[in-house]
């Protein structure tokens, strides 16, 4: 699926929700279903700085495509970096460092796109499109 | 005056906002307090009305700015009970009278000399400390603490020696609300000699300190946890030490008579003013503790006693709810549930218009201590209800709920 397809289907899925209480447990549900990351990889090298929780993001490549993984001490931020996984995750690079992310607001998590803010929400997009450019640029050299 | 709740709150609009939908209940006041209109208006009336540079011209408004600012200098005196105005340095805030001292301090140390610090610091307050111990050579001694968040006097004890030349304890903890033992903590430094630095950020809002009583020679708090505005504060040294100390910034305001060759300094508290400073905010600050005494420290320790009491009370009724930092303390509360990360309590309490401060609270070692991420910190003023409280308590089930 690309990752338009896969934002329409969880703006769709958001879309069921009227209160704010509903789409923070579905998040939460979203965050306890990510595979679990492989406990060898949590290391601080992995951690994505400027988030009040620890997040660890890794990425491998495979048939051309990045596979993400993550996780979390905290479960909001698990939801969140889940979604991220869902739309980021087996895909090429050059396809990550095109997409917008304009969906997030669509799906009414808006206050978490400010710069400022605690969780780090663009930290983890940044270090996604980070990972991206890297293996963009091996790939091309 | 009696303490009238209601009365009280209708002096802070902020508290009639909502956020995220519901009334906004403001627990995060150890962080910075919120302003009563009487402060605000302050503000708007300087800027509106006699806006000038003060000690300088020899204009009315000029001379009224400063006639303004100066009488707030003698209010804050009034308040601390400082023996002279003189001793009352204003300052941008906590942080900066504490690296104020610091710096002079650079000139007074020797190889091997020890400044003692407590184990309950805001961590931002270690690093000019150590800082001075880089530039000179001494070294940095820590009181430790124990499990319900107190200082261990009689390691304090074991720590001095002649050695000591200065000991820097904040009055309250921000991230526990333990109140230290201050009268003990510079009596017994002074026994052996040593200066004593007491950041009174957080327990100016609560407690009204005698600082001629208390025999402290520095004294450094933030007006922004009193009611008064942001980027202002002061610095309170006794007139020997202000004679001893070497100035902190070059500039304006802090000489007498400059020549190429030689400059030499104007008195206290000028020496240490260098430039143009907060008059506003210095103003403002006066407006703020003349407020506060309206009320009266009296009462509101015994308000902020009630919710304190309350509050322990009804969130303990919480399963697997630990509260951190249980000795004598003020009203402030740290806790965590079970595993449930701090942040993702203080998201959803958030969405329920509820400010509460999650994270470290700058307080690092404690939290290494504890070996926990951080806490949710509610902290309470008086201008706070048990209504409020019992909206906290809804609002911290319902996030446990959803995150089990
Ligand atoms: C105990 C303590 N000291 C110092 C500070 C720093 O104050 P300011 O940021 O106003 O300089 C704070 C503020 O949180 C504090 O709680």
């Amino acid at each position: 699926m690309t990752i338009e397809a896969i934002q329409e289907e969880l703006i769709d899925e958001f879309s069921m929700f009227d209160d704010w209480m509903q789409r923070y447990e579905y998040m939460i549900d979203l965050g306890k279903s990510l595979p679990l990351i492989d406990e060898k990889l949590k290391t601080d090298d992995k951690l994505i700085k400027g988030c009040q929780s620890k997040v660890w993001l890794n990425s491998e490549m495979k048939n051309d495509k990045i596979i993400f993984t993550a996780d979390s001490d905290a479960i909001i931020t698990k939801g969140i970096i889940a979604v991220l996984v869902r739309v980021f995750s087996n895909q090429e690079p050059q396809a990550i460092l095109d997409a917008d992310t304009d969906f997030i607001d669509e799906i009414g998590l808006k206050e978490h796109l400010s710069p400022t803010r605690a969780n780090g929400l663009v930290s983890m997009i940044k270090q996604m499109k980070m990972y991206a450019l890297a293996y963009q640029t091996q790939a091309n050299s | 005056m009696s303490f009238d709740i209601h009365n009280i709150r209708k002096d802070f609009p902020i508290l009639s906002r909502k956020v995220n939908g519901y009334p906004l209940v403001y627990l995060d006041n150890a962080a910075t307090s919120q302003k009563p209109q009487q402060v605000i208006d302050a503000i708007v009336d300087y800027y509106s009305n006699y806006n000038a540079n003060i000690h300088r011209g020899v204009h009315s408004l000029s001379q009224e700015a400063t006639d303004a600012y100066e009488a707030a200098r003698h209010k804050i005196q009034n308040h601390f009970n400082a023996k002279t105005a003189c001793e009352i340095i204003f300052t941008a805030g906590t942080t900066q009278g504490i690296n104020l001292v610091a710096n002079g301090f650079a000139s007074l140390l020797n190889k091997g000399d020890e400044i003692i610090v407590s184990a309950l610091e805001h961590h931002s307050n270690i690093v000019p400390w150590q800082m001075l111990c880089e530039k000179t050579g001494a070294v940095l001694r820590v009181i430790p603490m124990n499990e319900e968040g107190t200082l261990l006097m009689d390691e304090y004890y074991n720590l001095l020696s002649d050695k000591t030349k200065l000991v820097f304890v904040n009055h309250i903890s921000n991230a526990l609300g333990t109140i230290n033992p201050i009268e003990e903590i510079i009596e017994k430094a002074h026994s052996v000699g040593a200066a004593v630095l007491i950041d009174g950020a957080q327990s100016c809002s609560h407690i009204k300190p005698n600082l001629q009583e208390l025999n402290v020679d520095f004294y450094v708090t933030s007006a922004h946890k009193m009611c008064g505005p942001t980027g202002v504060g002061i610095l309170y040294m006794k007139e020997e030490w202000g004679n001893k100390l070497p100035p902190y910034q070059g500039g304006g305001e802090m000489i007498a008579e400059v020549s190429f060759e030689k400059t030499t300094y104007a008195g206290l508290p000028h020496k240490f003013e260098a430039g143009t400073p907060n008059i506003c905010g210095g103003i403002a600050f006066g407006v703020a503790i003349d407020y506060l005494n309206a009320i009266g420290f009296d009462a509101i320790e015994a308000h902020e006693n009630e919710l304190l009491t309350y509050a322990t009370n009804k969130l303990l009724e919480i399963e697997g709810l630990r509260i951190y930092g249980t000795g004598q303390k003020t009203s402030v509360i740290s806790f965590n549930i079970e595993d449930l990360h701090p942040y993702d309590i203080g998201t959803i309490v958030d969405k329920l218009g509820i400010a509460v401060r999650t994270g470290h609270h700058c307080a690092q070692p404690i939290m290494e201590f504890y070996k926990i991420p951080g806490t949710v910190r509610a902290s309470f003023a008086f201008y706070n209800t048990l209504e409020e409280v019992d909206a906290l308590v809804e609002a911290v089930k319902k996030a446990k709920m959803m995150l089990s």
